[in-house]
């Protein structure tokens, strides 16, 4: 970690990043019904003033890491947490990609969101959504992260609920919560160890003496860290509530649950590179992650025929790719990094897409019901196309550069694991090329199958402009981030100089055998989906392998068996104890002593010549006490 | 020739000031016009209680013997009289309270007149008021005074008669119900009397095996014949006598029909104030007089506190009526205030913890349950106050701030934390804990427990059951009982979360004259 340079110039102000969006969401939802009128506006501008501070900011950076000390936060005993924030290469690419692409997202949701009577309400929940995302990427401590972790939860939590009043969205809601806390305990213990063991949380502090630590200690760490990373990003085992947050409206589900939010896992595990690069077992650990993650998510996408969930499970898996990057240590954070910021756009986009499509078909996600929508929504067409072979790995697109890199760095690991996740990177590249053309082929290829009354439209601009911006950069930001700026250098105090690793592979025989399995999942697709008319009802005789990849090889229903019903099962046992063994201890006792008492005040009789005799008995045996304790 | 013993007239300043009102207002009762006598009445007793208070506290570092050696004015003797006439003084105002009671007072018009005779209803309904009570409890209070300053075995026997004949006079002094209350007077008489018969005859006992009823005698021959069969069973004898009016189980069975059937003020009184003198002088006695023969009485004191503790708290488990209930809770910190005795280590010239917490007990336990029995003699119905349990269902709801005095009485009773009754039991338990009898705290945390259950019922009725249809009404108090009320209420608080300087003082004060 570089040398931390006081604030200066604009920079010292880098708190107004947070604060305005804050502001925005505070006066949207202390202001109530008279902010109606504007509200929109102002989350808007809110979040766009905060880009191009960031973006001044980001000029006067120069590879520097700037502290900017604010207050005192925690003062307990010899817990000292400063409130400060760390402005250094890393979080400024991270606010940048949080307030470009949020504020994209905050114009297109002026339109989409228009006919919804609680649009400010909507708009003050984004804006605490992107305060509590930059307060977590600006932090410089783990109290602060945390603090910015769990507002994003929340933001998550009230976003995916925001149609509270459909039970889809409630339970997915509560379900991304619940599922939540697990990942969130995990962090939590990580920053206990932290402050036991070392006395510090803030990033100087830990990576400054972490390796005085023993091996243990810091896998441990590792491992509780990771454990946080998966519940937010998503990752395997805690991958489930990801695909049922699309319950969401669309704006969020491109924001948060694809752009911003769910990558927080992958920044995490960046930031505290020096603390994985003392644990090779939780590094091995967070590879597993991501290998089977990537899987998974490409396995399960194959087989929706909801929209969403269909990017959902891509995000599951391309996130999956970014784990698996930062598991590799040095040479996978940068290419890690770089597919982080170009899934962003991309995801983004196809997001903001699919909610273009929906839009016009009546709010369905059904793609058996989609069709031909090619030449009636051509700005959607041309733009989601643009993010589609962006994801899939088109060569000179985005995720061309960055998904490349990513399986790159895996066979220049030099063994045979690197070899093994290689070449599963290189499956699910094409299980990915298979899934999103099989969308592109239900949606806007083929014979329209439309529901009877749904008449597609193009979107207002307020809505296309923005995807068109995410398009231009689905297209441009791996060529920039990756050849022309490369991010190598910018991020080059933070994981220091870049070197040109021997390779074990050619990276153009990586390039090659990428595309080639890309081509192979396009045909297929082409073969099981294009050629055929789709059948508006989902076939009931499939082979088990697409019934398990419909229900995401079963991770409800594992998570359901070992946890939920042992869960269930155990509260009940409790409740019977509780009823039947400590109630009836405590009603029994009670009994007892009631009945005592009516037995003992049947002395009670009233007459003074039996209260004589009870104080001549007591006297006789106090007397007889006090004689034998001298005698005896 | 007799030579006249030293007398120290300021040591005695709290003792005269008390008695000579009481005097005061004999002369007044026999001299004074009818029409004020009431007035004048509670105005000298007033003076009395608290010119005794004053004096007292104005004594405060006093440590000397005085009057040859009958007398010992020192910190426990000094604290505990003016709590003694504090409470004495917030008594005389619950006793001259004349609004609550249509016919004006709590106390009979003539006591002589047969209960139920016509006179009787004739006078029931007349607005003539009696006013012996105010000297007789001049008196009371004095002889409470004494008995805990007493140095002597005899005087303390003195003191006790002087405390004890008031109280079964005016315990029969009801207005209404007047046959209970007489009954309740001759049960408290009669076996106040065999106890005081078992005083007296411990008291002969021990000046045969010491030759002296000075304490100061005593504990010099119990240090050297401490297993002298004779001064054993004196001792016996004696505690008897004075557990009797401490209320302390097995000598408790006179407190819940006394308790009930006496005015409520009177009760009051009785709660608070001889509780207080009868502990003064069981401390004097084991601490001063047989101090050095501690490890004789230790278990048996042991034993007492929890027969007294169990015996308080399970039975008021099943009582129906809140002055009974009252009375064994009564009984129940009785062996609270044991624990603390025990609590005592080293004697009488160490500085011992516990002397200071049981002082501390006292003094809050008294203001508590005086303001309870205030706060009794509020809710009436057409048959006077209403103490049966099912008259106080919903109360909360009728008349809100009774129920929320009345509850935080309860919740200080029960020891709850920011109440006076949690600082003083906390104090009390932790004194024991560093003696090393820490088996009697936990029997005594379990019998807390189980007490809590008769108070927090009384809230819970309060103020989770609905109104009894025609139930009683909470009577305006005047200024008396709301000056008792305000008193009270604040020393249960304050004492609750800011006790450290009231602890100090009687930390201070905790040491005895030899």
């Amino acid at each position: 970690m570089p040398e931390l340079s006081p604030a200066d110039g604009l920079i010292a102000s880098s708190w107004l990043l947070i604060a305005l969006p804050l502001a925005g969401a505070a006066v949207l939802l202390l202001g109530g019904r008279r902010t109606d009128r504007w509200g929109h506006l102002l989350g808007v501008a809110t979040v766009v003033s905060a880009f191009v501070l960031g973006l001044l900011c980001t000029v006067q950076l120069d590879g520097r890491a700037v502290d900017v000390d604010l207050f005192t936060f925690v003062s307990v005993g010899s817990l000292d947490v400063r409130a400060g924030l760390l402005f250094d290469p890393l979080s400024a690419v991270f606010v940048l990609l949080i307030t470009g692409v949020g504020a994209l997202i905050h114009v297109y949701s002026v339109g989409y969101m228009a006919h919804d009577p609680h649009r400010r309400r909507f708009f003050a929940y984004l804006n605490l959504f992107v305060a509590a995302m930059l307060l977590l990427v600006l932090g410089d401590n783990y109290v602060a992260l945390y603090v910015g972790w769990e507002g994003v939860g929340l933001a998550s939590y009230l976003l995916i609920a925001f149609w509270y009043e459909r039970p889809a969205a409630a339970t997915a809601a509560k379900k991304a919560f619940v599922m939540n806390r697990v990942g969130d305990v995990g962090l939590a213990l990580a920053i206990f160890v932290l402050f036991a063991q070392l006395g510090t949380v803030s990033y100087a502090g830990v990576f400054g003496s972490v390796g005085l630590l023993t091996g243990g200690t810091v896998t441990a760490i590792g491992l509780l860290l990771l454990l946080g990373a998966c519940g937010k990003s998503g990752q395997f085992p805690l991958q489930a509530w990801l695909p049922d947050a699309m319950e969401g409206p669309t704006p969020v589900s491109a924001l948060i649950h694809a752009a911003t939010m769910v990558t927080a896992g992958v920044y995490l595990i960046a930031r505290s590179a020096p603390i994985y690069d003392l644990t090779p077992a939780a590094r091995a650990a967070v590879l597993a992650v991501g290998a089977i993650t990537l899987t998974i998510g490409a396995v399960a996408g194959c087989a929706q025929d909801d929209v969403k969930k269909v990017l959902a499970y891509s995000t599951v898996s391309q996130i999956g790719y970014m784990f698996l990057a930062v598991g590799l240590g040095p040479i996978g954070y940068v290419a890690g990094l770089a597919h982080l910021l170009t899934h962003g756009f991309f995801k983004a986009g196809l997001f903001l897409g699919a909610g273009s499509v929906m839009h016009a078909m009546d709010d369905s996600v059904d793609m058996r019901r989609f069709g031909g929508l090619a030449s009636r929504m051509k700005t959607t067409f041309v733009t989601f196309g643009l993010g589609y072979l962006a994801l899939i790995g088109f060569p000179f697109l985005s995720g061309f550069y960055t998904k490349d890199a990513i399986i790159e760095a895996a066979f220049d690991r030099g063994d045979g694991w690197g070899s093994l996740l290689g070449w599963v990177a290189v499956l699910a590249a094409g299980l990915t090329a298979f899934y999103m053309t099989r969308l592109m082929l239900m949606t806007f290829a083929g014979r329209p199958r439309w529901e009877p009354g749904v008449h597609p439209h193009e979107s207002p601009p307020v809505m296309t402009v923005p995807m068109v911006l995410l398009a231009v950069g689905s297209v441009l930001a791996g060529f920039l981030l990756v050849v022309a700026f490369p991010l190598e250098e910018w991020l080059a105090p933070v994981f220091g100089a870049p070197t040109e690793a021997e390779h074990v592979v050619a990276p153009l025989t990586v390039s090659l055998l990428v595309t080639a399995a890309m081509v192979l999942g396009v045909l297929a697709a082409w073969v099981f989906v294009g050629r055929r008319e789709v059948p508006v009802t989902a076939p009931v005789r499939v082979s088990p392998v697409t019934r398990a990849a419909r229900r995401a090889l079963y991770a409800d229903t594992v998570n359901e068996s070992l946890f939920m019903r042992p869960g269930q099962w155990l509260t009940r046992a409790l409740v019977f104890i509780d009823n039947r063994g400590v109630d009836g201890a405590v009603n029994g006792l009670a009994a007892t002593l009631g009945g005592s008492s009516s037995r003992l005040g049947r002395a009670q009789t009233g007459f003074v010549r039996s209260y004589a005799l009870s104080m001549l008995g007591g006297a006789v045996v106090v007397a007889g006490v006090l004689l034998a304790v001298t005698v005896g | 020739m007799v030579q006249a013993p030293e007398i120290s007239l300021a040591a005695l300043a709290p003792l005269l000031f008390v008695l000579g009102a009481a005097c005061v207002g004999v002369l007044v009762e026999a001299f004074g016009p009818p029409e004020g006598r009431h007035r004048v009445q509670v105005a000298v007793a007033l003076v009395g209680t608290l010119g005794g208070l004053v004096t007292s506290l104005l004594l405060a570092g006093e440590r000397q013997v005085t009057a040859g050696g009958a007398l010992a004015v020192d910190g426990p003797a000094v604290f505990l009289q003016a709590t003694i006439a504090g409470l004495g003084a917030l008594s005389v105002l619950l006793f001259a309270e004349r609004s609550l009671d249509p016919a004006r007072s709590a106390f009979v018009a003539a006591a002589a007149v047969p209960a139920g005779s016509p006179r009787d209803r004739e006078l029931m309904t007349s607005s003539r008021v009696q006013t012996e009570v105010y000297p007789l409890t001049g008196f009371a209070v004095g002889g409470m005074m004494l008995f805990v300053a007493a140095n002597d075995l005899l005087v303390m026997f003195v003191a006790l008669e002087v405390l004890s004949l008031p109280l079964y006079l005016i315990s029969g002094l009801a207005r209404r119900r007047r046959l209970l209350s007489q009954e309740a007077a001759v049960k408290y008489f009669l076996l106040g009397a065999f106890a005081s018969a078992f005083f007296l005859y411990g008291l002969a006992l021990v000046y045969g095996a010491t030759g002296s009823v000075r304490l100061a005698d005593i504990r010099a021959a119990a240090a050297v014949g401490g297993t002298d069969l004779l001064l054993v069973l004196g001792l016996a004898l004696l505690v008897v006598g004075l557990m009797f009016k401490a209320s302390v189980a097995p000598f408790h069975a006179w407190t819940p029909d006394v308790y009930q059937g006496a005015p409520t003020p009177v009760t009051a009184f009785m709660a608070a104030c001889t509780k207080v003198a009868a502990f003064g002088a069981i401390l004097r006695l084991l601490y001063v007089a047989f101090g050095t023969s501690e490890w004789t009485w230790r278990p048996l004191v042991y034993g007492i506190a929890i027969v007294s503790m169990v015996v308080g708290a399970v039975l008021g488990l099943t009582q129906t009526d809140l002055k009974r209930m009252l009375a064994y809770s009564s009984i129940a910190h009785a062996g609270f205030l044991l624990t603390g005795v025990l609590g005592l280590n080293g004697g009488a010239d160490a500085a011992g913890s516990g002397l200071g917490a049981t002082m501390f007990y006292l003094l809050a336990y008294g203001l508590t349950t005086l303001g309870a029995f205030a706060v009794l003699t509020l809710v009436r119905d057409g048959a006077g106050e209403a103490t049966h349990l099912s008259r106080w269902a919903g109360l909360a709801r009728r008349s809100p701030l009774t129920a929320a005095v009345m509850a935080l009485f309860l919740l200080a009773l029960a020891g709850i934390p920011l109440t006076s009754g949690f600082t003083a039991k906390f104090a009390v338990f932790r004194a024991a804990i560093d003696a090393g009898a820490w088996p009697l705290v936990v029997v005594a945390l379990l019998a807390s427990a189980v007490a809590a259950f008769f108070y927090l019922r009384v809230i819970v009725l309060m103020y989770f059951a609905e109104p009894v249809v025609d139930g009683p009404t909470v009577g305006v108090p005047g200024l008396p009982t709301t000056i008792v009320l305000a008193v009270t209420v604040t020393a249960t608080v304050v004492l609750g979360i800011a006790p450290g300087a009231v602890l100090d003082v009687a930390e201070r004060a905790a040491i005895f004259v030899g």
